[in-house]
């Protein structure tokens, strides 16, 4: 198993390094019985977008679920800010894959980022506006009263993204959200993510199983070996920002890492 | 249900109307005389009658009137029990031995007991309608609920709603297309069951009024109380399907028929 962790020393982003935002301390998690993570130890930086790769079934969804406080570690401690994550917090946000299922099928796209205002109690009277303002930054202006089922599904995600804004998030946890996408839309989507987090300077933890997709967001990408799920190894990206889907990804740098890291992938999945 | 959308054939029209016509025909030319049929114009003749003297005007709102006190009973009860078991699955299990053991009792056979509890009369009639009503509402609101999408519901706790917004926020509103279809069914059972107990037992109603009928050898007026049962059932189900198109719109609608 290699264990290597490339150091580069170029700054990426401003992050704040000094406390780390989230922080996975040797956290075990079984689930019926079944060792689904094992030995899971990261901190996670305020502003830091942390990617997450690995094949289908290491558990990197149930790592999603321990930091939004849907699941609860079996050993170990997952904590926010220094505390015990204890339950799903409002500061925290979860993009699901599969957005035709999270989304209100009974609401309007509008009605669909009403949700989470409501949620956070955020006042009637100006609800109005904060949701004329996501939509207007999705690019989901022209699409405000139709339902779900009305929007292509690159929308759809899209108004699942908005909706996440909605609450003002410090943490945006993704779970191969743009898994089901066709190329374009992806990429489009890839570059709205990256200015959404570069503009709020949310932590993002992105859960993918794309090596280039991992690679083109992260500053860091970590990857999971399954059965049971466990960190492998550890790749800082020292590709500058902005990000460029035509020229970062011809950048030397980036086509390095892609070959580290097939190679390690390949060698997990054997 | 896409039937409703389209515009009404007319060619459907020819069987039943075809029918009338026949009988009316046979009737005038074999002269019959009978204690069971009547030709349909001394049915129209025996209809306006009823119609202006008001015994059907009476009769009709005495059965609706019971069948749909007895529907709001037994859906209330239904849609709070199937609710509480849909979202509570050690309950569910709990509860699971008594339904299935009451349920099959079918609600005419508890005339004789309701009969001794509130004797004749619209209490009684009700009572048995809303038992009647109660299971089919009980049983599809509590699949309705246990079969909410569990990711909704996970959105649900990840935006932070405690269980009670879940459940107004999220289950309800999931589960209410289906809740509507059951309403729906258990509306039809409510008019079934209240016109049996009418012919069966209780002196009230369209149900009573057409036993009379056949009993003093009157067969054009039961006949014409038959034809407007009918109607009322039709109309009471156009109603109920009206109201959940307004109510739910175009989007609960395709997720009904899927």
């Amino acid at each position: 198993m290699i264990m290597a962790s490339r150091q580069e020393t170029v700054p990426v982003r401003e992050a704040d390094s000094a406390a780390p935002l989230i922080a996975f301390e040797n956290v075990d998690l079984s689930l019926g019985g079944r060792p689904i993570l094992a030995g899971i130890d990261v901190s996670i930086r305020k502003g830091e977008f942390l990617s997450v790769v690995g094949p289908s079934g290491c558990g990197k969804t149930s790592l999603l679920n321990l930091a939004a406080g849907l699941l609860m570690p079996s050993k170990g401690r997952v904590a926010y800010a220094g505390k015990p994550v204890t339950g799903p917090r409002q500061d925290i946000a979860i993009v699901f894959q599969d957005y035709g299922k999270a989304l209100l099928p009974w609401r309007t796209a509008s009605g669909n980022i009403a949700l989470a205002l409501e949620a956070i109690s955020y006042p009637k009277e100006k609800r109005g506006a904060r949701i004329a303002e996501l939509l207007a930054l999705i690019g989901l202006s022209q699409h405000a009263d139709k339902f779900p089922s009305q929007l292509s599904g690159g929308m759809q995600q899209r108004l699942q993204i908005a909706r996440c804004l909605a609450q003002d998030p410090k943490v945006l946890l993704m779970d191969e959200p743009f898994g089901a996408l066709d190329a374009m839309t992806r990429q489009a989507l890839q570059d709205e993510v990256l200015a959404i987090a570069a503009r709020t300077g949310a932590t993002v933890l992105f859960i993918t199983h794309d090596l280039e997709e991992a690679i083109y967001l992260g500053d860091r990408v970590i990857a999971m070996r399954p059965n049971p799920g466990r960190f492998d190894i550890s790749f800082d990206i020292a590709l500058p920002r902005p990000r460029d889907q035509l020229t970062t990804r011809e950048c030397p740098e980036f086509l390095k890492l892609r070959r580290e890291l097939f190679d390690v992938i390949k060698e997990v999945e054997h | 249900m896409s039937g409703d959308t389209q515009r009404f054939d007319w060619r459907g029209l020819v069987i039943p109307v075809g029918c009338v016509v026949a009988a009316e025909g046979a009737a005038r030319v074999t002269g019959w005389q009978s204690d069971m049929l009547a030709p349909p114009s001394s049915i129209a003749v025996a209809f306006w009658t009823a119609a202006l003297d008001g015994t059907l005007v009476k009769a009709t709102a005495a059965t609706l009137a019971t069948s749909l006190a007895g529907l709001a009973i037994g859906a209330v009860l239904g849609l709070l029990v199937g609710i509480l078991l849909g979202l509570v699955r050690s309950l569910d299990r709990l509860m699971e031995f008594s339904i299935e053991a009451f349920r099959p009792v079918p609600a005419v056979a508890l005339i004789p007991i309701a009969l001794l509890v509130f004797g004749f009369g619209f209490r009684m009639e009700i009572a048995i309608v809303a038992f009647a009503a109660f299971w089919p509402i009980l049983i599809l609101t509590r699949a309705a609920v246990a079969g909410v999408e569990p990711r909704l519901i996970q959105v649900g706790r990840a935006l932070g709603f405690g269980a009670a917004a879940r459940v107004w926020k999220i289950v309800l509103p999931a589960a209410l297309p289906r809740i509507f279809v059951a309403f729906r069914l258990a509306a039809g059972i409510a008019l079934i069951v209240a016109v049996t107990v009418e012919i069966a037992a209780n002196p009230l109603g369209l149900g009573y009024n057409m036993i009379l009928a056949q009993q003093t050898m009157r067969p054009e007026l039961m006949l014409a109380l038959l034809v407007w049962l009918g109607f009322v059932g039709w109309s009471l189900n156009r109603l109920l399907l009206w109201s959940q198109k307004s109510l739910f719109g175009p989007a609960a609608l395709i997720r009904i028929e899927r």
